[in-house]
């Protein structure tokens, strides 16, 4: 480097005060500590399933078995049970919550508006033992003296119809969940909405487009943030406990029935776990424990990063 | 009149050549209450103003005058470190505040020495019209309500406010008009008694009454306050400033007296800016 | 865009029935969603609202048989507990939400985001799960330390959230300004920025409160439960969820009155909290417009 071209630049910088290194730090240390916290809950679970690991291998998840008498445990009944409660959720609020995602941002007023987005944000707030009582109390009759009788005179022969459930089973899990998951799908898939551009809306109007196919540009060029918003929802029913508890059956077998009564994941810890019958037992709840912590944790991710790269390709658009 | 015919005359000139010394210049230098030597700076690498040596003389006003996008405002918050917040900016060179360097100073201290008033008036809007004021005092240390009164109404009555609100110190900021909110931070700013006060474009946004009153404040402030005031209004700065300086892409083009800048620019595109040429 | 030329060569009529047969199927989809809603609104007043009476906040539950008696020590038990969390949950929620805003270069603040993302989106039974290895397990008891520890854990996303969004709004002149007057940086986050978005992270810390109220699975097994008044932190605690899941399952008419008040008086909560936080958030709005 030649002399003469390197300038000396003296950098003028700031003396920071002792307080503000302090306040900073600390600040830093409670951030650092919930990236900490999320780490540890999957270390001390990990560690806390150990027995039932060693003693179950991979045969854990696909195994059917669950008796605390003999002391053997396999969490395919409850997978089963989370899995398909959740899909059904999917299928049930999906079309609703674009339905509604849509109407408040193309159709609604401004006062319907915000009287609907209040109402569901409510929705959103209420405890999911409320909606499990509620489910007990009047879903689950319903379904009992209503819509089973009603579909199954219909589509009694297709398998997944038939059965004789008492009104707690999968397919009520799995509307009470699409209730549960609505508000947050909603949510998620309105702001995705609003963040599409009015010009592009109005450049197809202008082309000689009709409402609904403007809003289906709108909706096709948002697909990715709703399926994050989608993905989203589908985490929250997986984890979701006291409510799918409450109505789901709870009884650990796989029947082809949607009436038939079924287990989650979530709600057998909820049930076993304080009355566990040994270490084992504990352990292996703990595994089911880990396994919904990793597929929520895989859902949510996935979720979280369409979502991210979504508003940030709205925003520099 | 007069005040301005003795400065005149007392000031012979800024563009000092740095390289001979004089025992004359020595003690001129003591006159200045602000100096910059090969003061650059950049964001993220790309420079925003670059050498820039400029000092300004105690008890004056010093306008500065340039294009959009020139540096001005840059210019003029690397003097009190506001570019401490910005990410990926880096200052560079040396600033003087009454002969002592900058890093001498604490940071804080800095910043109460020399003062800023912005663009956009800026009250804290959860407090009242008194706590604003007040709000560089009692955020430092806890003064006893005396003095807190005293410096309040002395502030206030400086930036010309006080007759206006003095019955109504005890309610929010935010019930001010625009004009009345940029002299209550003008009278934020005085309460700490800085020494040197900045202003970036303080009237761009005010109306023409609030804007003479604001620069009728100013001319008054000239006599304790050393004042450097970005503007675009060319009439505004012949009007208000003894000095004048013209940036230019990034550059301190001239540094004159106003009246020279005015009527006789040393530089050609000095000239072409303040008839209008361009900008 | 081809598609959408394609869209237009159609007859127009049957594009604007399609159209408005859509847009209704849409404001039907919104009273759907409103729908159960209103009904678990209706039914839980209707249910609750004739259970309840001054007892039923002063007297502890009957055994079963015996009219009368209250939840007296399941509402404060929540009350504790969610106390409890609140002083664990808030601080660490609001100043990772400041480090986020305020001093975090940008890769690290989108690290914290998106951990903050996943702990909200962890099941809180998980989270139960956690409390009760962390704390039931070397206490060797259920306690209402564990329970509390659950709550505040699952408050602290939704507070930093909101406290990231708040700080945001605060324009950032206002900081300038404070720093312009030599006030220290930490001095001008918490008195001139914190301050200014008060309003908006306590609308966020009165739904978090809300939300951790009505928390059932964390405390299943961390608080656990008592039909008595607790003695202390450390021992078992009451709480209206709990409370309410062990009487709904239970085959008693009586303790399922019992439930159905605690569930009118959690939705109560529910209902107001989310009216403070409309009203607050609305004038806000107005405000700045
Ligand atoms: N925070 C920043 N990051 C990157 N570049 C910046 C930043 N602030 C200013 N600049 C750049 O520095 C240059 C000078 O900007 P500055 O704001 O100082 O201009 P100005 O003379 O005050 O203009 P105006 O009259 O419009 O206020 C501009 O090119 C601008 O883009
Ligand atoms: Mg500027």
């Amino acid at each position: 480097m030649p002399d003469i071209e390197a300038k000396e630049r003296k950098i003028i910088k700031s003396t920071r005060k002792l307080s503000d290194i302090l306040f900073e730090n600390a600040t830093f240390l409670f951030a650092l500590l919930i990236a900490a916290i999320v780490i540890y809950i999957f270390y001390e679970m990990f560690m806390d399933s150990a027995e039932s690991r060693e003693k179950f291998g991979f045969g854990f998840i696909t195994s059917l078995n669950w008796d605390s008498v003999r002391g053997e445990y396999g969490a395919m009944t409850f997978i089963y049970g989370t899995v398909v409660s959740s899909v059904i959720a999917l299928i049930i609020a999906l079309p609703v919550s674009i339905g509604v995602a849509v109407f408040l941002t193309e159709i609604a007023n401004s006062i319907t508006r915000s009287a609907v987005s209040f109402l569901i944000e409510i929705l959103a707030a209420i405890p999911s033992i409320i909606f499990g009582f509620w489910g007990i109390y009047v879903l689950a009759p319903f379904m009992r003296t209503v819509i089973q009788p009603s579909v199954q005179s219909v589509f009694g022969f297709i398998p997944i119809f038939g059965g004789s459930g008492a009104g707690f089973g999968l397919l009520t899990a799995g509307i009470i969940l699409a209730i549960m998951i609505t508000p947050i799908i909603t949510a998620i898939t309105r702001d995705v909405l609003k963040a599409i551009p009015v010009s592009q809306r109005e450049a197809a109007y202008a082309l000689g487009a009709t409402k609904w196919e403007a809003i289906k540009m709108a909706l096709l060029n948002a697909k990715s943030g709703i399926l994050g918003a989608t993905v989203l929802g589908l985490g929250r029913a997986v984890g979701e406990t006291m409510a799918v508890t409450m109505v789901i059956g709870n009884k650990a077998q796989i029947k082809e029935s949607l009436f038939e009564p079924a287990y989650s994941m979530a709600s057998v810890i909820a049930n076993e776990f304080a009355e566990a019958s040994g270490t084992l037992h504990i352990s292996a709840l703990i595994e089911v424990g880990l396994i919904l912590f990793g597929v929520t944790f895989i859902i949510n991710s996935f979720a979280r990063l369409l979502i991210y790269s979504f508003t940030k390709k709205a925003q520099t658009r | 009149m007069t005040e301005e015919k003795e400065i005149l005359t007392v000031s012979p000139g800024v563009q000092t050549d740095k390289t001979e010394f004089n025992p004359e210049e020595a003690y001129e230098k003591s006159k200045f209450a602000l100096e910059t030597e090969n003061l650059t700076v950049t964001f993220n690498g790309r420079e925003a103003i670059s050498d820039i040596n400029s000092k300004f003389r105690k008890h004056t006003i010093t306008a500065i005058i340039g294009p959009s996008g020139c540096g001005k405002s840059t210019f003029l918050r690397s003097l009190n470190f506001m570019h401490d917040l910005t990410p990926g900016a880096e200052v560079s060179g040396s600033i003087k505040i009454h002969g002592k360097d900058i890093s001498e100073y604490d940071m804080t201290d800095v910043r109460r020495r020399v003062g800023m008033v912005f663009q956009k008036p800026n009250p804290f809007p959860t407090m009242t019209i008194y706590d604003n004021v007040a709000a560089g005092l009692t955020l430092h240390k806890r003064q006893s309500r005396k003095i807190l009164d005293e410096t309040v109404e002395r502030s206030l009555r400086l930036a010309g406010l006080w007759e206006e609100t003095k019955d109504r110190l005890k309610v929010s900021a935010m019930a001010l008009s625009g004009g009345q909110q940029q002299r209550l931070c003008i009278a934020r700013t005085l309460a700490i008694n800085p020494e040197i006060v900045l202003f970036d474009e303080p009237t761009s946004a005010l109306d023409p009454i609030s804007t003479s009153k604001i620069e009728e404040t100013l001319y008054m402030l000239k006599k304790d306050y050393t004042i450097i005031i970005v503007t675009h209004n060319m009439q505004q700065a012949s009007r208000l400033s003894d000095y004048t300086s013209f940036f230019y892409l990034g550059k301190l083009i001239e540094h004159s007296k106003t009246r020279t800048v005015f009527t006789a620019p040393k530089n050609k595109l000095t000239e072409e800016y303040v008839i209008g040429k361009f900008g | 865009m081809t598609d959408y030329y394609s869209m237009i060569k159609n007859n127009s009529r049957g594009r604007k029935l399609k159209s408005r047969v859509m847009l209704f199927l849409c404001v039907f989809a919104a009273m759907l969603a409103i729908l159960p809603l209103v009904y678990i609104f209706f039914y839980t007043t209707i249910q609750g609202a004739s259970s309840l009476n001054l007892e039923f906040f002063t007297e502890l539950p009957k055994p079963v048989g015996e009219t009368g008696g209250g939840m007296a020590n399941a509402i404060a038990g929540t009350a504790i507990l969610v106390g409890l969390g609140s002083i664990f949950g808030i601080p660490v929620g609001i100043l990772a939400g400041i480090y986020v805003t305020e001093y975090s270069k940008n890769m690290f603040a989108n690290i914290i985001k998106f951990v903050t993302d996943v702990l909200s989106g962890i099941p809180s039974i998980i989270i139960g799960i956690f409390a009760y290895g962390l704390i039931v397990i070397p206490m060797q008891r259920f306690s209402a330390y564990a329970g509390g520890f659950a709550l505040g854990l699952l408050m602290i996303p939704t507070i930093t959230r909101i406290t990231e969004e708040m700080l945001k709004l605060v324009p950032h002149n206002l900081r300038e300004a404070a720093l312009a007057l030599g006030i220290p940086r930490w001095k001008t986050t918490i008195r001139i920025v914190l301050r200014t978005a008060s309003g908006g992270i306590i609308t966020g810390i009165l739904l978090a409160v809300a939300r951790a109220a009505g928390e059932t699975a964390p405390l299943l097994f961390t608080s656990f439960g008592n039909s008595f008044w607790s003695s202390s932190l450390d021992s078992p605690m009451a709480s209206i969820p709990v409370q309410i899941f062990n009487y709904a399952i239970s085959p008693y008419d009586e303790w399922h009155r019992k439930a159905w008040a605690g569930a009118f008086v959690l939705i109560s909560l529910v209902f107001i909290v989310s009216l403070i936080v409309r009203l607050a958030t609305r004038n806000k709005y107005s405000q700045s417009a």
